[in-house]
């Protein structure tokens, strides 16, 4: 087991601070987020939405500032021409999770982030159920960020990475999107928890299913 | 040779006979169905639209199996047999959309309302374009097959998600519950067998159409590598 934490967290530790030295992807995400909630505030007016519009467009401006933020785990690798030293160093499977670490470790501070600024600024938002939309977030983030990642994978080799991402993702994170998007709907009406433990379970099956499925064709997209 | 005028002759017969079987209260004669209560004569689609969703499944499983089998033992024939599977699927899965739609407008007085069904073909679709544009975006032949394969053995991985999971999620109003309530097969005998063999045509059109698009795909292979020499 310590044989691959260790170089796990190496990579982490690598992306993370290569990431505070620049900070690319958290400025911009900040501003994107923040850009994001005020074109949907001009939009609406002075409308208070319903429940389930709230949910959805939360969950539109997670996906997209995922989609916007994540791009770059692997093209920048590619950019930098540090994609040989990787191979010669570790094995597929530490970077595959090396990376996931780091791209929930930074779609966590993001959806902290836009949690909150949609908190504060969005009419009739309040959450009922803090106990369903606290494991929704959670188990939404980490299918997140391990399709993301993948996906992120595959974009590397392509020539229009930027614009692929998204396409590639949706249709594999539709499934999680249906589900996150209808257990917020019932964190917001207060439900009670056993009610939203079916789309959990389609959650953790969702996170389990993807990782599982990327653990074993990374080695695939990976080798050159 | 021999299969393909049975086969030509075969499904112009079922097309005739789905088409023009007279619907009664009570079958007496062979050629008689039964009215489905609440379809009428809009069942008749079931000979047409079944069949194509159908072939659109069975090109996403064998495109899915011929990229498993690349990234086994990278032979390029495998990848051709994928991207010509996924090829097909992607032109029988519009075409069931858009006869599921028409059917949608007289039945249920739209196009689209974002049934279970509907939302999973939608997303066939999506996946279908998605592919498209990854193979399109790469220009290394190796690295564009690879990834395809990788790319369609992921959204495969979703396939269950739909399948099990969305009508529990959302009510279904598409008619297999109404024809079909126990999961079971007892339709009446002549629309079974019509839809058998319009099933059975399908599958045959699109296994002919597979053959001759992957001879053509190999035969092109070969023209560009002696080209490339």
């Amino acid at each position: 087991m310590r044989k691959y934490i260790i170089p796990i967290f190496a990579i982490f530790q690598k992306d993370f601070k290569s990431e505070l030295r620049t900070r690319y992807a958290l400025n911009a995400l900040a501003m994107f987020v923040v850009t994001t909630i005020s074109i949907i505030l001009f939009a609406i007016a002075n409308e208070t939405p319903s429940y389930e519009i709230l949910a959805g467009i939360l969950w539109i401006i997670i996906f997209f500032s995922a989609m916007s933020g994540m791009a770059r785990t692997f093209v920048s690798e590619e950019e930098k021409n540090t994609v040989m030293t990787l191979h010669t160093i570790t094995t597929p499977v530490t970077v595959y999770f090396g990376k996931f670490l780091f791209n929930l470790i930074l779609l966590i501070v993001i959806n902290s982030f836009s949690i909150i600024l949609y908190m504060l600024l969005m009419p009739n938002f309040e959450i009922k159920s803090p106990d369903i939309f606290i494991v929704t977030l959670a188990l939404g983030t980490f299918g997140l960020a391990s399709t993301s990642t993948i996906i992120a994978a595959i974009i590397a080799k392509s020539n229009t990475k930027g614009t692929l991402y998204p396409v590639l993702s949706f249709p594999i994170l539709l499934p999680l999107l249906l589900v996150v998007i209808k257990a917020t709907k019932l964190a917001l009406e207060g439900e009670i928890f056993s009610k939203a433990l079916p789309d959990f379970q389609v959650m953790l099956a969702y996170f389990v299913v993807i990782t599982a499925g990327s653990y074993l064709l990374f080695d695939y997209i990976w080798k050159d | 040779m021999v299969y393909k005028i049975i086969l030509g002759i075969g499904l112009t017969i079922t097309i005739i006979a789905g088409l023009s079987f007279p619907m009664v209260e009570i079958p007496r004669f062979w050629y008689e169905m039964p009215i489905v209560p609440g379809l009428e004569d809009k069942a008749r689609i079931i000979f047409f639209h079944v069949p194509t969703a159908w072939v659109s499944v069975i090109a996403f499983i064998s495109s899915l199996y011929f990229g498993i089998k690349y990234l086994r033992n990278s032979e390029y024939t495998n990848d051709i047999k994928s991207v010509t599977a996924a090829s097909l699927g992607f032109l029988f899965c519009i075409l069931a959309t858009i006869t599921g739609a028409i059917w949608a407008k007289f039945s249920w007085g739209t196009y689209w309302n974002w049934d279970p069904r509907q939302t999973s073909i939608f997303i066939l679709l999506l996946i279908y374009g998605a592919y498209f544009a990854l193979r399109s975006s790469i220009e290394n032949e190796e690295k564009k097959a690879t990834l395809s394969a990788v790319y369609s053995i992921i959204a495969g991985l979703t396939v269950p998600f739909f399948i099990f999971i969305m009508p529990r999620i959302v009510a279904s109003l598409h008619p297999d519950p109404i024809i079909n309530p126990q999961a079971k097969i007892h339709m009446n005998p002549t629309m079974l067998i019509i839809f058998l063999l319009s099933l059975i045509g399908f599958t045959g059109i699109y296994i002919w159409m597979f053959t001759l698009k992957v001879k053509f795909s190999i035969l092109n292979y070969s023209k560009k590598m002696k080209e490339q020499e």
